[in-house]
């Protein structure tokens, strides 16, 4: 565990980044630094590895200050990731891979195996290795940023600010890669990010700073979502953070009818049964299930179905794996105002309405509530 | 009659290929001083230009020490330290090392600085010592730039090592100091010739050793 004990970071001239700063960072999980530029996020990762030193306070790695080992062999141990990767340009990706493994004196060969090893963990095209810097995209830059730092598969990773320099599509594939590899990994991971959406997707706990240094609010996300501390994570969180509290409430419960549901070889009988259900659009699917949109009752003809003439059935969402939010989200986009439930192989289990989703969540809150004073 | 009648004449002329006076061993002096004084100036310019690159300090005591280097006159330097110092090398490698110096100390402490900060930020971030930083990460990436300061000294060096002449010693300069005194024009063409060729092939040379030592990660995105 990493614990940052009242840590202070104040320069020659008198400005203070980092302001009696106490954190205690678990293992095996991602704790993220989140804040306005100034609030001293960056400085606060930099002190782990001493690349700043602490005014006053100390961090504590394992029990042990850091500042007990020496410097090199202190950063040698933890992985380390910057903005736009940071990448040698005069070396090969297997090469920039390799760094801290030859650091750590292992012989060009194992470097070179270990590196490979890495390239596919995060998935990187090994026809890539041999390639320079200049010939890789932005995302697949920050890819070797990545593997680089795990190279000599060190216990504790810090990330500063890793994703902000891609495209938000890219940054998105990134976030899921990070995640699906420390699935696999446990790091300890400490990132550092100006953006509140990355630190609620990624944190497993959250240390919200505000401009001086000072920690505002240190919370796992959906409690920093339901319960900000002050109106400074308030604002910061941002105008919508109910709604994207709904992420961590599961589409599980939401109860679903599939009688507004016809394929598109119904029968007239089979029309009029799914019209008698008294909704007032009923969802059409192709042959496998498969959503192709909705339409009126009266629109529909056994038999002489334009699937062009239907309305768009929105995003579907597939229930149990994706989120009240994502639920929510196919029920505002579709234009009859009822979400599509599909199961994992994008078969249509069902539809819910507006009203049905919204009964949902005001359950869930409930339920949170309820939970929070028996935990409380 | 031109200029390329007399460097026929110069060249065609068998007398000039051989003895002390000969173009091999004329352009070997030449060589050996040029050579001396680069090795002198790259030994002074080099560590200094990666050191206060690589701190990053001393900037603006540089770039004064390069001007003043620079309006010094190397004719005048040489016969001043001919008259301090009498005969012999020293009085000619002086005014050489100072005409080389400051292209090779400005380009290098420039070349050092302007490597991108992250690179060198996630080195020490990953646990690299200073001096491996220098020689392992910023060294290569400011390489083409370093060659090209080395590379306008070197140029600059075989053009101006021809005023050893003036002192008595030998090199390419010889012929063209002899030539004017002896009003022997083929002879000032030929050795004007020679050292434009030199100088060509110092070009060529320091291609060559870009080609070899530049990484290919470097040349193209650089």
């Amino acid at each position: 565990m990493i614990r940052i004990d009242s840590v202070t970071k104040r320069y020659p001239d008198g400005t203070v980044a980092v302001d009696r700063l106490s954190l205690e960072i678990p293992d095996r999980s991602i704790t993220v630094l989140v804040g306005p530029s100034g609030c001293g996020k960056t400085t606060t990762l930099r002190m782990i590895n001493r690349m700043v030193e602490p005014t006053e306070g100390a961090i504590l790695l394992d029990g042990a200050d850091v500042r007990q080992q020496p410097v090199n062999t202190l950063r040698r141990s933890m992985g380390y990731v910057i903005q736009n990767a940071g990448l040698f340009q005069h070396r090969t990706i297997l090469d920039n891979i390799a760094t801290v493994p030859r650091l750590l004196g292992w012989d060009k060969r194992r470097a070179r195996a270990r590196a490979a090893e890495l390239m596919e963990r995060v998935g990187l095209d090994s026809a890539l290795a041999k390639r320079y810097p200049y010939q890789l995209s932005g995302g697949q830059q920050q890819r070797v940023g990545v593997a680089r730092a795990l190279a000599a598969d060190p216990p504790v990773l810090l990330m500063d600010e890793p994703f902000s320099a891609v495209d938000p599509v890219v940054r998105k594939g990134l976030q899921d890669e990070l995640l699906r590899i420390q699935g696999e990994l446990g790091k300890t991971i400490v990132f550092v990010t100006h953006d509140i959406d990355e630190a609620i997707k990624l944190g497993t706990m959250v240390a919200v700073l505000r401009t001086g240094g000072r920690l505002a609010q240190y919370a796992p996300p959906a409690e920093l979502l339901s319960a900000p501390a002050d109106p400074f994570v308030e604002d910061f969180l941002g105008a919508d953070r109910g709604i994207r509290r709904l992420s961590f409430f599961t589409s599980a419960g939401l109860e679903l009818t599939s009688e507004p549901v016809v394929d598109v070889d119904a029968t007239a009988e089979q029309i009029a049964a799914a019209a008698a259900a008294g909704t007032p659009y009923l969802l059409v699917t192709d042959r496998d299930g498969r959503p192709l949109g909705w339409s009126e009752p009266g629109e529909l003809t056994a038999g002489a179905v334009d699937p062009d003439r239907l309305l768009s059935p929105g995003r579907p969402f597939e229930q149990g794996r994706d989120s009240l939010r994502a639920a929510l989200d196919g029920a505002v986009l579709s234009p009859t105002g009822w979400a599509v439930a599909v199961d994992g192989t994008g078969k249509v289990s069902g539809v819910v309405s507006q009203a049905a989703v919204g009964e949902a969540i005001r359950a869930a809150h409930a339920e949170d509530r309820t939970d929070a004073k028996v935990a409380g | 009659m031109n200029v390329l009648h007399f460097v026929n004449a110069f060249f065609g002329d068998g007398s000039h290929w051989h003895g002390y006076d000969g173009i091999p061993a004329r352009l070997a002096e030449h060589l050996r001083y040029s050579l001396i004084a680069l090795a002198l100036a790259a030994a002074i310019g080099l560590p200094v230009g990666l050191l206060t690159g690589h701190y990053g300090r001393g900037g603006n005591t540089l770039a004064l020490i390069a001007t003043a280097g620079r309006a010094l006159p190397s004719f005048g330097l040489l016969v001043l330290m001919f008259i301090l110092l009498g005969f012999g090398l020293v009085p000619v490698m002086i005014p050489l090392v100072v005409l080389a110096v400051p292209p090779i100390l400005v380009t290098t402490y420039e070349a050092v600085r302007s490597v991108d900060p992250a690179p060198v930020d996630a080195a020490r971030g990953m646990g690299m010592a200073e001096s491996r930083v220098l020689f392992r990460v910023e060294l290569p990436v400011a390489l083409p730039l370093i060659l090209s300061g080395l590379r306008s000294a070197a140029i600059q060096i075989v053009s101006t090592a021809t005023i050893a002449a003036y002192v008595s010693l030998g090199g390419l300069g010889r012929y063209i100091v002899d030539g004017l005194y002896q009003r022997d024009y083929e002879k000032v063409v030929g050795g004007a010739t020679l050292v434009a060729v030199l100088a060509l092939a110092t070009l060529a040379l320091f291609w060559a050793v870009a080609r070899w030592a530049v990484s290919p990660g470097v040349r193209r995105s650089g």
